[in-house]
């Protein structure tokens, strides 16, 4: 599940502390953008600590490293794989070649660290415009990708355009990376929403990225993580339709039927897995209780 | 080993520490702490742990605590040790022993 | 000035009034606090006590406020050698907790206060009471005026029993004040002074809820806990403190009861800008209002008919025939200590040295059915929750429910409460086990002790005492 994907500055021991606490999916903390030059070397160790000692209960891990293309990078993948990241969100992500760097410098940490070979996931973060036109062969490139995410902030400045609220600017970039992610059988994660104090603004631009296809959002502030709960809680007719679709693919599985229809029309495998995605985020959403959602994964 | 030089690591922002190591030719640490009479032993303990991982034997270590977690405090003292050993690696005492007298002060 | 030569009250000077009330060494004088940090009364009357010579005074304050630092010098001086009050700043607390006073502060309830006053436990010689408007016969209010605080309420208790009142004022209205909150068949004497206070300190700007996102969590928290316990229906009560994580809870309280359709009877005590707003939106019916925490409170009570001003003892006493915190559903509190056994210090900070006290804190969590303290579970590296508190300011019996950002822990008196809690989702523990996730992020804190001699009683609402407060030595 990553619907909500909350940004913590990597220097701010303050800041990650809350990161045991906010509802959020996703923690990403940041050793990019949020960290002067000068203190990379404080804020790695920093955040390798908080995550070798502090609990963060069920919330994926995930560490932005530093630009691959920096001496940081190395140093970032090494320490925060032996600290226990579950993933790290590389920047700048531009084609196969950014994701093959990664990946073979996250096959030594791993071995280091006395890690299973490929327990550490990628997620791509896209903000170039040839970062999305080889989204697809990023996507493709490596078996630790798990997401794609977007970065609308560079990308309108690598395309020359201002960024603005209705967000016109990000179409294609957004459909783009939707298809080139789902097509791959991975989440996509939209560009954050970056007026830390337009809570209503965020539930809007979250909206219309679930109705795009997005998996999730990046959050700047922990007051988008209400919004964008709010925005990816399907609604109640969703749910019943999705008890439905499972419930009908049951009954068809112990009658040993191959195909079965609901409502006059035919179901399988596809809306079968969106049915099971849909219950997922109502499971989120706190529409279903857990035991239902287990109980219907296990069948 | 010895410190060689002096460096700073941490914020004197609330939940955080300001760290810095000085060359000394015997190993001292100074605690400063809003907690040091609740937590004053442990903060020196954890001092000791991160300067024993690092073999550090000679320097002086000061600590201006804001109310740091344990791990904000092995993080920072890290980072100053490291900054200071950093350029330094090839001029620093190999043998390590030098006999010195350990005086804590809080 | 035609109107001061009808009347005789009207004193040439501070030094004239003192002189009529027949003052003498050993007296006890009183004051309130609602011009907050920004009084000059106290201090005033304190500075000329001192020229006139007078020493062995007992100070009886409704809370002891950050600018009044002059008392420590009148302390040194001998002057005050004695103090009683409900809440004390650390800018005095700390001289308090370092031995400097002889005798001991004796710590009250808002509550506790008049009904010492009222059964004669306490005992004032002269109130001096800080008015924004008076006219020339001591009909007077906080809500007119330049200087203008709001509600005066914890002083009505003083203009009742006091020997000997002086109300003193920076405006003087023809006679009579039509809006009186204190009248002339009380008041002694009426002095006329340049200015009560400082008004940017009297009353801060707007209160502002937190954008901390963690006081923001435990806000949601508490705001779901109290709608989980079935207390969101018409006729709802409650009182909230001005602090940024209470005014969060507050709104969104008042955001559940919108969204629930839901009228409120009352929100009580200090009040803000943001329940002023909740009662123009018809959220709650009416406030009632012993101190006004900021501009628009202190607006809004002197227009709006719905806003009403009390007393501290219609508030809190407990000697009262009824009063308001019996009638509230719920209020929100916070601590910088609770106990295992939710017995919670408002009073000394984590070394022990004196910081505040109990206000209205013992006062709402004995009246109100669902008495909630919310705060964050750790604090620089300070658990919230300890064996037991450095100092027991409101007992464990009378608090119902924890709320932290980590989760809940209920009163095990209160286990009705658990399906609720439970049943709404919310993560909910014993306070042992939120005392064991702070302690795994902090370690386990030194049990501080001070041997010091006693500074301090802290007299709990029914008049007995509840705990000391030692002596702290550097």
């Amino acid at each position: 599940m990553r619907r909500s994907c909350l940004f913590l500055p990597g220097n701010q021991p303050n800041i990650l502390q809350n990161g045991m606490v906010l509802p959020c999916d996703v923690l990403i903390f940041d050793l990019e953008d949020a960290v002067s030059e000068k203190e990379k070397d404080a804020a790695r160790e920093l955040i390798s600590q908080a995550l070798t000692t502090l609990d963060f209960g069920v919330r994926e891990k995930v560490v932005r490293i530093n630009d691959m293309e920096t001496f940081h990078a190395r140093l970032d993948i090494i320490n925060v794989t032996k600290a226990g990241a579950d993933a790290l969100m590389v920047p700048k992500t531009v084609g196969s070649d950014t994701v093959q760097k990664a990946a073979s410098i996250l096959d030594e940490a791993e071995e280091k660290a006395d890690l299973p070979l490929g327990s550490v996931g990628l997620i791509l973060l896209i903000e170039t415009a040839m970062g999305i036109e080889k989204a697809f062969e990023a996507a493709s490139a490596s078996s630790r990708v798990r997401a794609l995410a977007l970065g609308g902030e560079d990308l309108a400045a690598d395309l020359g355009c201002s960024r603005t609220k209705a967000s016109r600017e990000l179409f294609y970039a957004r459909t783009r990376l939707v298809m080139a992610g789902r097509a791959c059988g991975l989440d996509v994660i939209d560009t954050p929403f970056t007026d830390a104090r337009d809570a209503e603004g965020c539930y809007e631009d979250a909206s219309y990225a679930r109705s795009l296809g997005f998996s999730g959002k990046l959050a700047i502030s922990p007051h988008h993580l209400e919004p964008i709960h709010r925005a990816f809680r399907p609604s109640e007719s969703e749910v019943a339709y999705a008890l439905d679709v499972v419930s009908a693919m049951r009954r068809a599985k112990e009658e040993g039927l191959g195909a079965v229809s609901l409502r006059g029309k035919m179901i399988d495998l596809p809306v079968l897995a969106q049915a099971e995605r849909t219950l997922e985020l109502a499971t989120a959403s706190g529409m279903l209780s857990t035991s239902r959602s287990t109980s219907t994964k296990g069948d | 080993m010895k410190i060689q030089k002096k460096a700073h690591a941490g914020t004197l922002e609330s939940g955080d520490v300001l760290v810095t190591v000085m060359p000394s030719d015997t190993l001292t640490i100074e605690i400063q702490s809003p907690v040091v009479r609740q937590f004053g032993d442990a903060i020196e303990r954890s001092a000791r742990d991160v300067l024993d991982a690092m073999n550090i034997r000679q320097g002086a270590i000061h600590l201006d605590d804001q109310g740091a977690l344990d791990c904000t405090l092995r993080a920072r003292l890290h980072t100053a040790i490291s900054r200071a050993l950093m350029e330094e690696d090839d001029t620093a005492d190999p043998s390590g022993k030098d006999g010195n007298t350990v005086v804590m002060t809080e | 000035m035609k109107l001061s030569r009808r009347t005789g009250k009207v004193m040439p000077s501070l030094k004239d009034a003192i002189r009529s009330s027949c003052l003498k060494d050993g007296m006890t004088i009183s004051f309130h606090h609602h011009l907050r940090a920004g009084d000059y009364v106290l201090n005033d009357v304190l500075h000329t006590c001192t020229e006139l010579g007078f020493s062995n005074l007992t100070v009886n304050a409704s809370s002891i406020m950050a600018c009044h630092t002059p008392l420590v010098e009148a302390i040194r001086a001998g002057v005050v050698t004695g103090i009683e009050c409900n809440f004390m700043h650390a800018s005095v607390g700390h001289a308090i907790s370092q031995g400097l006073l002889a005798n001991d502060v004796l710590f009250r309830t808002h509550g506790g206060r008049p009904a010492a006053l009222e059964s004669g436990t306490a005992h004032i010689d002269v109130a001096f009471i800080a008015a924004s408007a008076s006219d020339p016969e001591g009909n007077c209010n906080g809500k007119e005026g330049p200087s203008a605080f709001g509600s005066i309420g914890y002083a009505m208790s003083d203009a009742v029993h006091a020997d000997y009142v002086i109300v003193i004022t920076d405006h003087l209205m023809p006679y009579p004040l039509t809006d009186v909150s204190i009248p002339e068949n009380l008041v002694d004497a009426v002095v006329v002074c340049d200015s009560i206070g400082d008004p940017d300190r009297i009353m801060s700007g707007t209160t502002r809820i937190t954008r901390d996102p963690i006081g923001l969590l435990i806000a949601d928290y508490t705001a779901r806990a109290i709608e989980a316990c079935g207390l969101l229906e018409d006729d709802f009560s409650f009182q909230t403190g001005a602090g940024g994580t209470s005014l969060a809870a507050a709104a969104y309280i008042g955001e559940r009861m919108r969204k629930l359709g839901v009228t409120g009877s009352f929100a009580s005590g200090g009040i803000t800008g943001l329940l002023v707003d909740l009662l123009n939106e018809g959220v709650f019916k009416s406030l009632a209002d012993v101190q006004c925490f900021d501009r628009e409170a202190a607006a809004s009570i002197r227009k709006n008919p719905h806003h009403v001003e009390i007393s501290a003892s219609r508030y809190a006493s407990p000697q009262a025939k009824s009063t308001i915190v019996d009638r509230l559903d719920a209020v929100i509190l916070g601590a910088t200590e609770i106990g295992t056994d939710f017995s919670v210090n408002v009073h000394t900070d984590s070394n022990g040295m004196i910081m505040g006290g109990s206000g209205g804190h013992s006062d709402t969590a004995a009246g109100a059915s669902l008495a909630i303290i919310a705060a964050p579970l750790v604090r620089a590296r300070l658990p919230l929750i300890v064996d037991r508190p450095q100092t027991v300011s409101t007992p464990g019996k009378t608090i119902d429910l924890l709320v932290t950002q980590y989760g809940m822990a209920y009163n095990p008196k209160r286990r009705d409460l658990h399906d609720c809690l439970t049943g709404a989702g919310l993560p909910v523990f014993s306070i042992e086990e939120l005392k064991e996730k702070a302690e795994r992020l902090t370690g386990k804190p030194r049990l501080l002790k001070n041997e010091g001699r006693i500074v301090a009683r802290v007299i709990g609402r029914d008049g007995d005492e509840l705990d000391v407060i030692r002596a702290v030595h550097k």
